[in-house]
């Protein structure tokens, strides 16, 4: 205590009061900014991989459609065949078509033209269930769909 | 010695460290994710007015079984062919009006770029990751070819410009100078990727 006063004169210590301000408002941005995952999976959602990909920009263009085996937990309910997931619930094949025309109409209207249906479906199913929701998507005339995959490698080799 | 006026003070010195290590939980949990994906436009369920006649040697057929196999242009083909097949099958230029392409000019394949139409179709049993690898094929083939174009017009890659077309942080001026050469390119190798059951008479 001494050998700090004599040395450095009535230096004041910065005060670090403030710091934990500056971290909150930094917590606080990004809280607000990134979003957790609003859906809970109820199927296996393993993406195949490619890699002549384009990214889907903007989240708010974007509705999403799952599709994939029940998982581990709602399997012994619903069994091992694909089923199609729609905002949290298991859906049949028929509340495709309403279902997007919902979330579309919740879209602003300046958006409603570009909106993307993003096809998310395990690399396991079979592509009849993707042509049957294909086919919902054609009746209800909303026809840009991303077919979302993991980039990466594409599997030629493998297959 | 004498008691201290009033009640003492909280230290908040370690507020800033439960702060970080809040902020840092954020950070490391949350993922600011964008999804990618092949974008596909879907073919209008109105059928068109007119039947469109067009000629067997401009459609390019991928029939892919429930096993995984394809039939490219009633052959068996391996995967890892497709790409090559695809590409020299859009800049065959059979008629000779393409004059930036390098095909074979086979007569018996496509006429040009413009005509050129691969139609892909599945068995209803196909696996999910095969028919998006054969997609991805394809799209790969015509993005061979419209980046060699790019390369040689405006010495870059056309997927590159494409991306930063369509990236929204991307200033107006120069997407607006973009716009005019993807659409360039765009024209010189148009996709023409039909998943619709396609008749064969």
């Amino acid at each position: 205590m001494k050998s700090i006063r004599n040395s450095k004169k009535a230096q004041p210590a910065i005060s670090t009061a403030a710091l934990p301000d500056i971290v909150f408002i930094l917590l606080f941005f990004f809280m607000t900014v990134t979003t957790i995952k609003s859906e809970t999976l109820l199927v296996d959602n393993n993406l195949p991989q490619a890699n002549q990909v384009k990214k889907l920009e903007k989240k708010d263009r974007v509705i999403e459609i799952y599709v994939g085996r029940p998982n581990q937990d709602l399997a012994k309910v619903l069994g091992s065949e694909p089923r199609i997931q729609l905002n949290n619930k298991i859906a049949h094949i028929n509340e495709v078509g309403p279902y997007v025309l919902q979330e579309l109409a919740q879209k602003p209207d300046a958006i409603r033209n570009l909106v993307t249906v993003s096809l998310k479906i395990d690399k396991e199913v079979n592509v009849g269930v993707v042509s049957d929701i294909k086919e919902e998507l054609r009746k209800v005339n909303l026809l840009k769909v991303n077919y979302t995959v993991f980039q990466g490698n594409s599997q030629v080799g493998k297959l | 010695m004498p008691r201290r006026k009033g009640a003492p003070e909280v230290n908040a010195g370690s507020m800033a460290d439960i702060a970080f290590l809040l902020l840092i939980f954020f950070l490391v949990t949350t993922t600011i994710e964008t999804d990618a994906g092949l974008d596909r436009m879907l073919p209008p369920i109105e059928p068109p007015e007119e039947d469109v006649i067009i000629k067997q040697k401009n459609i390019f057929t991928v029939n892919i079984n429930k096993n995984g196999q394809l039939l490219v242009e009633d052959e068996l083909m391996d995967l890892k062919n497709l790409r090559s097949a695809a590409t020299a099958f859009l800049e065959n230029n059979a008629d000779g009006s393409c004059n930036y392409c390098k095909g074979r000019r086979d007569a018996a394949s496509s006429d040009n770029p413009t005509k050129a139409i691969i139609s892909l179709k599945n068995d209803r049993e196909t696996k999910y990751s095969t028919y998006i690898t054969v997609q991805n094929e394809l799209v790969g083939a015509y993005n061979d070819l419209r980046n060699r174009e790019a390369q040689r017009l405006y010495n870059q890659d056309f997927t590159k410009m494409e991306a930063e077309y369509l990236n929204p942080e991307t200033p107006s001026a120069i997407r607006d100078d973009l716009k005019d050469k993807v659409k360039r390119i765009q024209d010189m190798f148009p996709q023409k990727l039909s998943e619709a059951e396609t008749s064969t008479n």
